[in-house]
């Protein structure tokens, strides 16, 4: 829709021409949440798209996601054979509540910057590993977990000014064996609960809940869990009146669900 | 900046924050739709360089040296404004064929994205298109268009009429190029925009209104408040007697009935400027306590919505006015046949258990809005998204106090209704707007306004009691409605006794009872909804049917067998009075036969896994094939001197496919093919007066009309023609093109050439008969997740002559699936102050393709007496068998009775686990 207060736009061709930053200013990436809904408070767009990221850069070290890439970008990816965690990218873009028309636009970085607990990119991003390198107004870098970066439903870690530069997932979690599963309440509908499981050659298990969260959770465990282990390991990482509660989902059916999800996981990887 | 648009290169200057679908709609491409604004429904995709996008989520400074497709390019370059190519696209084409479209507003986007579909996508278009939503088709007919599956009936048959034939709509080609014009698809210059302040207390008087600020804002013409409104006031719901509704609504009112409420309107010289006027507004609100839900609403110390205090209270609606003084209290119905309570003491088995019905949205794809101006005589002039354009222009020149011929209503295509239209819910501020400013005006409801302030179904709960013998024959039956009308009264008293009507008289039971309560509460307002308080009721007496079959040991459709009305019962539901509801016809033992053989002749998918619990169900609804009190349509048609003919009827188009119908009629008593019938449809200046397409009329009062203007037409040809020849008028039978006489053909412009002919016809909508409706379901449920999947479903019906099969069995499957909606997935979510969360498209799930199954569509064969040419409606009743067949469908697969839509799953996994543990222990 019409962004009707927004009064200019700039667009830096390099990180050194980003201007001040200001109240009234956002980040404009592919924009498909930004054109989504009333801004009144914004003034000013600051298109990333001119600064020319690479998408995507495969290295001995790992994937390193840009944040301006597109999902259909990253779902063309040929990544290297040994790096068997690849279907995982497909089944994250496929989760996706937008079709793949909004894959030609919308970013990597925008899905975890808008911090939706539902966003599949960091459910993607947080399971393999992820580390987010943030820029700082002052030109400084910074670096978080996934899991540090998204704090709640459209919370994040971002500071005033400060821009997602990439995501870097490391090479040993790409070498991991990992199983999705994904629930909503209608067959293609907003995910309700989105868990992933990841298997390390050492046999360290570990579990990333998200979507029926308010922020993703991850349950590591030196070898894969019995049943028991993980349900009462999930049930002390999230407590009872913690799980998110909005229109995709009751939040005890969320929770319940999760569970389910979880075991089959815990199965599948077992096998 | 410079971009190429359809191969033309245009010049533009996009605002900083403007979105690309605007921008194309400012260069003059009317096909790129309006649905969301939020990416959510696609109707406003275009090719962006080749690929797919959605261009209200696309900063319009991206498509700087891009070269973009819309719709009307699709097939080759073209211009603003061009009319339609020689050659459509190959998908166009396929769009047409299978008539994969009804309003048509969603399919520019539809057809934009499957033409961009790969091999692979179209494979899993369930997949492929869940960025596209179509609220009239229930997607069958867009997947037959995206596979090649053709339907629409293009053959130039000599032999017999078009009645009966699958002939296409006939704006097909306009639809599927983008050229068929909407309500906003015109460029008026010198056009204000108009943005509406809506209220953030549910309950509240406006103290002060400063609007200073607004003024200052650059482009601001004008700010209108209570202060400026008419002082008279107006019920939204429209009828063909206004006093059926209260006039208990104001254009702008000093009060607060609702969260969302209008406060204020500002008109500017740009949407922009609009919006900032709205924002600059500064109002002092006195904010009262508010009261949500009907129950409490009826308590003695509740929050009064209509305060004797502020103004002396509406009279109420004539059509089930209330009888108890609470002052919350909209409408009641009241009444009893036999002795209920005789009855239920001979009953063997007794079901009581209430069922609630949620509150549910039409999500028409074009929103609500209106164009007005002053035309050239300075008459007032509005192009508005309506089912009821004379209804509308009544109340307009009641309101404002003009006479008829001061005020014209016309339509261009209407994008959807469901009944949503069939209120006034943006003229009457468009009005004020022309009157006070002179100038041109357009209101067009953001997806937002829609969820928030226009109208929904009436949320109900439904207190239904039902006895039967050991051998199945009911003893009696009892109803106690409460239904939720909102802030306002419209519609309130018509769907309370329209939903305690044909839900009971359906069935021959000598005992009868009804207490229903309209009650107002602080939120938006319920209006009318297709099913018209049937889904909701129908829902009860369904299940609870289904309840009391299972408890005796029968056969569900051999329980309506038993107990369904028959030609030659009293269709009776608390009253003995009489009524002119008749046997027209009947085929519900057609319909019951029909659904049942489908349901056992193996057919559907197989269950997604082993422990998947698998089940059938059914539910049947009857329907009065015209509303109650009054309905009344005027047809004029005359012969053109070239030989065609001019039809004039007053319906508006809104993907009921009347035109097509009108078409067919008219070229069936005239003898000729429906191309050459030219149809003027929807202006207040076509014809003496037309109550609406709404109560599922389009054919049966309006079509009834011009079967008459037509009939008559074709007499005084044949006699003219008969004159000429020297023969008697029964040896003279019309063609194409003439007459033929004994003594040759006298051709249709010789007798154009000797005399002005023209006939008119008219309808009121009296007698009426009855159509029936068979649902069956077979669903698979998940027994952990409460997942349910629709393995098998059918709808049989008794729709009379079918006059076009292939658009009737789109209407059935499009009431299924926006049924399914509503059992399956659709409920709006309130804040603790009433103010509606669930504003958008992703927040409130309506059927995506994935959702919907194919339904089988079976017809019965019956010839109706009282509807043209043998027809019954066939558009509201769809809708309403379709909840209580699922829920039906899911007590057999699961052991739990489900009394709340929608089932969704994290509503019913609990009972459904706790049962299917229960029947494994």
């Amino acid at each position: 829709m019409d962004l009707d207060t927004i009064t200019a736009v700039l667009r830096p061709a390099r990180l050194d021409d980003l201007p001040a930053w200001r109240e009234g200013d956002a980040w404009l990436a592919g924009g498909t949440w930004l054109f989504s809904e009333p801004q009144p408070a914004l003034a000013r767009l600051i298109d990333l798209s001119a600064l020319g990221w690479k998408a995507a850069e495969i290295s001995e070290a790992g994937l390193r996601l840009s944040a301006t890439g597109t999902i259909a970008e990253l779902d063309r990816l040929a990544l290297p054979r040994d790096w068997i965690a690849a279907p995982l990218v497909g089944q994250c873009c496929r989760a996706l509540l937008g079709s793949f028309k909004i894959w030609n636009r919308a970013s990597v970085g925008g899905n975890l910057c808008t911090a939706l607990p539902a966003g599949p990119m960091i459910a993607l991003t947080a399971a393999l590993d992820g580390t987010c390198l943030l820029r700082r107004p002052d030109g400084g870098e910074r670096r978080l977990p996934v899991t540090a970066f998204v704090l709640g439903p459209q919370r994040t870690a971002l500071a005033p000014g400060e821009i997602l530069r990439c995501i870097d997932l490391p090479a040993s979690a790409l070498r991991r064996r990992t199983a999705f599963r994904r629930i909503a309440l209608s067959p293609e509908g907003r995910s309700g609960a989105l868990v992933i499981g990841t298997l390390d050659r050492a046999g360290a298990f570990a579990l990333t809940v998200t979507a029926s969260t308010p922020r993703p959770v991850q349950l590591r465990f030196d070898a894969a869990p019995t049943r028991d282990a993980l349900r009462s390991a999930i049930a002390a990482a999230i407590s009872e009146d913690s799980w998110y509660d909005d229109v995709h989902g009751a939040p005890d059916w969320r929770r319940h669900v999760t569970g389910l999800l979880a075991e089959e996981i815990r199965e599948e990887l077992a096998r | 900046m410079r971009l190429t648009v359809n191969g033309q290169v245009q010049e533009a200057a996009p605002r900083p924050g403007q979105c690309l679908r605007t921008l194309l709609r400012d260069l003059g491409w009317f096909g790129v739709k309006k649905g969301c604004d939020a990416g959510d429904c696609g109707a406003c995709t275009v090719h962006l360089d080749g690929e797919p996008v959605h261009s209200c989520l696309l900063p319009a400074f991206l498509a700087e040296g891009r070269g973009i497709t819309t719709i009307e390019g699709l097939a080759g370059p073209c211009a603003p404004g061009d009319g339609l190519p020689e050659h459509l696209h190959p998908m166009q084409d396929a769009f047409c064929d299978a008539q994969g479209f009804q309003c048509g507003y969603c399919t520019p986007g539809m057809i934009m994205t499957a033409a961009a579909l790969d091999q692979g996508q179209r494979q899993d278009l369930g997949t492929a298109l869940k960025g596209n939503l179509c609220r009239c088709t229930g997607y069958r007919a867009i997947r037959d268009a995206v596979a090649g599956i053709a339907h629409a009936d293009l053959s130039a048959r000599a032999e017999g009429g078009p009645v009966g034939r699958s002939l296409p709509a006939p704006a097909s080609r306009d639809v599927v190029a983008g050229r068929a014009a909407y309500t906003f698809d015109t460029a008026v210059p010198g056009l204000l925009h108009l943005k509406v302040l809506r209220a953030p207390h549910a309950h509240a008087r406006v103290r002060r209104i400063d609007r200073a600020a607004a003024l200052a804002v650059p482009g601001v013409v004008a700010v209108l408040t209570h202060e400026d409104a008419p002082r008279r006031r107006f019920s939204t719901g429209r009828h063909e007697n206004p006093l059926d509704d209260a006039a208990d609504t104001a254009v702008l009112d000093s009060v607060i009935r609702f969260h969302g409420q209008r406060v204020a309107a500002v008109a500017a010289e740009s949407a922009a400027a609009a919006a900032a006027g709205v924002r600059a507004l500064r109002v002092e609100y006195e904010v009262r306590p508010a009261v949500f839900d009907p129950e409490a609403a009826l308590r003695p110390d509740a929050p009064l919505v209509h305060d004797p205090a502020d103004r002396d209270p509406p009279r109420p609606g004539e059509d089930a006015p209330p009888l108890l003084a609470h002052p919350n209290l909209a409408a009641e119905a009241h009444g009893t046949i036999g002795d209920v309570e005789a009855g239920f003491r001979e009953a063997d088995r007794i079901h009581e258990a209430e069922y609630v019905s949620q509150r549910v949205q039409h999500v028409h794809l074009e929103t609500h809005g209106a164009l007005g101006w002053l035309d050239a005589e300075g008459r007032l002039t509005l192009r508005s998204s309506t089912q009821v354009p004379f209804l509308t222009r009544d109340a307009l020149c009641r309101l404002f106090d003009l006479d008829r011929d001061r005020v014209r209503v016309l339509c261009g295509r209407v994008g959807g209704g469901f009944g949503g239209k069939q209120e006034m819910l943006t003229e009457d501020l468009v009005a004020l707007a022309v009157l006070r400013t002179g100038r041109p005006v357009s209101y067009e409801m953001s997806r937002e306004e829609n969820f928030s302030a226009a109208t929904t179904r009436h949320p109900m709960r439904v207190r239904v009691k039902i006895g039967a013998r050991a051998d199945g024959r009911l003893t009696a039956l009892a109803l106690r409605v409460l239904s939720n009308t909102g802030a306002y009264g419209n519609h309130a008293g018509g769907v309370l006794h329209h939903g305690c009507n044909e839900s009971i008289a359906a069935y021959a039971c000598p005992n009868k009872r009804v207490e229903g309560y309209s009650v107002y509460t602080h939120t938006l307002p319920a209006g009318a909804f297709r099913g018209y308080g049937l889904s909701q009721t129908i829902f009860a007496v369904e299940s609870a049917l289904d309840e009391l079959a299972r408890d005796l040991g029968i056969d569900p459709f051999a329980m309506r067998r038993l107990n369904a009305v028959r030609p030659g019962d009293p269709m009776v539901s608390t009253s003995l009075e009489p009524h002119d509801v008749i046997y027209g016809s009947y085929g519900l033992d057609q319909c019951l036969d029909l659904a049942q053989a489908a349901l056992a002749d193996g057919g559907g998918e197989a269950p997604p896994g082993p422990d998947w619990r698998v089940g059938e169900g059914m539910a049947m609804a009857m329907i009065d094939t015209i509303p109650p009190r009054g309905h009344v349509a005027h047809a004029r048609i005359r012969l053109e001197p070239d030989g065609t003919y001019a039809l004039a009827v007053g319906t508006a188009e809104f993907g009921n496919g009347t035109s097509t119908v009108h078409g067919q009629i008219a070229a069936e008593v005239l003898g000729t093919a429906p191309e050459r019938i030219r149809l003027i449809q929807a202006d207040t200046d076509a014809v003496r007066h037309d109550t609406g397409a709404y109560g599922s009329t389009g054919t049966v009062v309006a079509g009834q009309a011009n079967f008459r203007a037509a009939s008559a037409l074709a007499d005084s040809l044949r006699a003219a023609a008969a004159e000429r020849a020297g023969a008697a008028p029964a040896e003279c039978r019309l063609t194409r093109d003439g007459v033929e006489t004994p003594t040759g053909l006298v051709a249709l412009t010789t007798l154009a050439q000797g005399a002005a002919f023209e006939a008119a016809g008219e309808a009121d909508g009296t007698p009426r008969s009855v159509a029936f409706n068979v649902q069956a379901f077979r669903v698979a449920v998940h027994p952990r997740t409460g997942e349910i999947r629709i393995l098998r479903s059918v709808q049989a019906a008794d729709a009379g002559r079918v006059i076009n099969p292939m658009q009737c069995r789109g209407q059935i499957e499009g009431g299924v699936a926006q049924a399914l909606g509503a059992a399956l997935y659709e409920d709006y979510r309130f804040d603790e102050v009433g103010a509606v969360v669930t504003r958008t498209l992703r927040n409130y799930h309506i059927p995506a393709m994935a959702d919907v199954p194919v339904t089988e569509v079976l017809f019965a064969d019956t010839h109706d007496t009282v509807g043209p040419l043998g027809a019954k409606s066939m558009s509201e009743a769809p809708y309403n068998p379709v909840a209580a067949a699922l829920a039906n469908a899911i007590r057999d697969a699961t052991g739990v009775r489900l009394t709340a839509t929608p089932f969704a799953p994290d509503r019913i996994f609990r009972r459904v686990m706790a049962a299917t543990e229960t029947a494994e222990a």
